[in-house]
């Protein structure tokens, strides 16, 4: 048994660490307090994001719409949580619970959450587009200071990415729900058996999921100071990415918070690398998906050769 | 309009000979100075044409020292995230001046705040950003909705049902060429809009909006449009076998060659226009007289590029096939931009 794949954390870790080191060749002035909450301060909502669909696929389905969710969120951030913080908190409880339902409603009716996640995005999209036909709103103050605050010794970014890491492998990887969680994804009726209640453990998976949905949205609002209706989209692919390449699987509960919120930095920094090696961006998508396969390519090999032993 | 035309005889002469009354020492200041073009897009003629114009204006100042380098960048997916990023990417890269179009007015100005703090001159062109410290070179797509109005009411003087093709939904360009559409229809109120579909500002997205609105529609005098939507229109009616409306076009060749074809065959005539592609080597200018330290008003307005029956002929000569109406701007005309905003 490799290093590797004893410790599934390691390769996402390595994966990164190798990106950082060629990006600060390439980019000395990325190598700074200033240079790195630069380089990954946009870098948070993706991370929560990608919680959110972590969440999701631990028990064995898959979000397409989470990055029209984020959008929502946003422009409810950007317009009623400012604007009347009262309102705006119960409409963010609202969509929480929106996707709770949304959870046990795919289980009680066994429809695949692939379809009805999809459909969701055009009613997240409809609903932000509803509230900011064009783009607009302001980032709360709070927000904002959250969010550009100068912590020492460490940018916002890299601790906030700390922070989200640590609360969520808690969460999974620790506390006694988590482990049930990841057991719907293992053996679900291994789980049922055992007497939980499979349609509110969905539900609360995918609430969770709605709960870093928000989050992200406001994270993203902070950074940005307003909204628009389309701002988070490709949100959607990037979290599916990072949960991947952060040493997740698409079935069984395999899943780590913390890969999780390291492949959404690796993806972050994939894209800053390209730009600055001046990669033309008719190239740029298609690199950016060979440096996803090699990482991927670079687990199957380690855990290929575990797999065969066994 | 009297600019219009001067700018265009500029561009039919042969556009983009920078003939410069020597080296001023503004010119000098800037030329240890790099500029980034941050552009969201590059999925249209419109866009590649204004690449290509900003492109041949930065290498032309380049190679006579006026600055040290301008590159253009290019987000892969539309996305005001992927653009915010490339901003605080080309901070860290050292730039200058950013030239931005940007995916977003408001989404990237959390990135734009970013590079004022840091130093850096932001310039916002076509899709501007409201961030205070960036400057706007900003087109009155308002005025060019109302226009289209103004147009079709003095062509119609009795009025009639008008097809409104809108843009991209969500975009603040849709929003305001709608508004100036709008307000068109309350002053000349023989019009009334009868129906309206997104187009997308593309030729097969409006096409199949259109056939799919027509046969619920009462007899259409004219359409209004936001550009790059016309052609598919005109395919569409002609496809549903109803009279041809007086459609409003957007500079686009294919627009323009449709137009040509039709007056040939029958004296149909109308009015296309949009913004030329070129004003991102407008931007460049002025993004080079803010860098030499010249005081530049933080708004600044573009006029639109009109052709009218007069000038088809010898735009669609200048226009290559799939691309756009093009004219290519100077320093000079940088500098009366940058005058008249002062008057104004």
């Amino acid at each position: 048994m490799t290093l590797f794949s004893r410790y599934r954390i390691l390769l996402p870790i390595a994966s990164l660490a190798l990106l950082l080191a060629v990006t600060f060749y390439v980019q000395p002035r990325t190598m700074s307090y200033f240079g790195l909450n630069l380089l990954f301060n946009l870098a948070v909502p993706i991370a929560l994001a990608t919680i959110a669909q972590m969440l999701i696929i631990m028990v064995n389905d898959i979000d397409l719409g989470i990055g029209a969710f984020v959008s929502l969120a946003a422009c409810v951030a950007a317009t009623f949580l400012e604007q009347s913080p009262l309102i705006g908190a119960m409409i963010m409880a609202a969509l929480i619970l929106s996707y709770a339902l949304m959870g046990a409603m795919i289980h009680a009716l066994a429809l695949p959450a692939i379809v009805v996640t999809l459909g969701m995005s055009f009613v997240w999209g409809g609903l932000a587009l509803f509230l900011l036909p064009s783009p607009g709103g302001t980032s709360p103050a709070w927000l904002r200071a959250i969010m550009t605050v100068k912590p020492p010794l460490m940018p916002m970014a890299l601790v906030a990415a700390c922070l989200i890491a640590g609360v969520t492998h808690w969460l999974i990887a620790r506390a006694g729900i988590g482990t049930v969680l990841r057991g719907v994804g293992g053996n679900a009726d291994a789980v049922r058996r055992a007497g939980w209640s499979l349609v509110r453990l969905k539900a609360l998976a995918y609430g969770l999921a709605g709960l870093f949905g928000v989050l992200a949205g406001m994270a993203l609002v902070g950074l940005t100071t307003s909204a628009d209706a389309n701002i988070a989209l490709r949100y959607t692919l990037l979290s599916i990415a990072g949960v991947i390449l952060g040493g997740g699987e698409f079935t069984g509960g395999k899943v780590s918070p913390a890969g999780a919120v390291i492949g959404a930095l690796t993806l972050a920094l994939a894209a800053s690398f390209l730009s600055f090696m001046r990669l033309s961006p008719d190239w740029q998508i298609g690199a950016q998906g060979a440096i996803l396969i090699a990482v991927l390519a670079a687990r199957l090999l380690f855990n290929g050769r575990d797999g065969a032993r066994r | 309009m009297t600019q219009n035309n001067k700018l265009f005889s500029a561009a039919v002469i042969g556009a983009i000979s920078l003939t410069l009354s020597g080296m001023t020492q503004a010119q000098e200041a800037t030329a240890d100075k790099r500029v980034a073009l941050s552009n969201n897009y590059a999925g249209n003629s419109w866009r590649q044409v204004m690449l290509q114009s900003f492109e041949e204006t930065a290498e032309q100042a380049t190679n006579d020292g006026v600055i040290d380098a301008a590159d253009a960048y290019t987000t892969s997916e539309n996305q005001a995230t992927e653009q915010a990023a490339q901003i605080q990417n080309l901070i860290l890269q050292g730039y200058d001046a950013i030239i931005i179009d940007a995916a977003s007015p408001t989404a990237l100005n959390g990135a734009v705040q970013e590079a004022c703090d840091a130093g850096v001159t932001v310039v916002s062109f076509d899709g501007i950003v409201t961030a205070p410290c960036a400057w706007r070179i900003a087109v009155d797509f308002e005025a060019m909705g109302h226009q289209q109005v103004d147009y079709l009411a003095s062509r119609l003087p009795d009025g009639g049902n008008l097809l409104e093709i809108r843009g991209l939904a969500g975009t603040s360009v849709d929003e305001q060429i709608h508004a100036g559409i709008q307000r068109g229809v309350e002053t000349h109120d023989a019009f009334r809009i009868s129906g309206s579909v997104h187009g997308d500002w593309a030729q097969e997205v409006a096409q199949k909006g259109v056939a799919g609105l027509l046969p619920s529609l009462p007899e259409i005098a004219g359409v209004v449009t936001q550009g790059g939507d016309g052609y598919g229109t005109a395919q569409a009616f002609d496809a549903a076998g109803r009279d041809m409306p007086i459609i409003v076009l957007g500079n686009r060749q294919d627009e323009l060659q449709w137009w040509q074809e039709q007056h040939a065959k029958d004296g149909y005539e109308t009015l296309s226009m949009s913004i030329a592609p070129g004003v991102a080597s407008l931007a460049f200018w002025v993004t080079q007289q803010i860098l030499a330290g010249e005081e530049v008003p933080k708004d600044l307005t573009v006029p639109f590029l009109k052709v009218t029956q007069d000038t088809l002929e010898s735009v669609l000569e200048e226009t290559p096939r799939g691309s756009v109406a093009n004219t290519v701007y100077t320093l000079d005309d940088a500098q009366s931009v940058i005058a008249s905003a002062d008057n104004g």
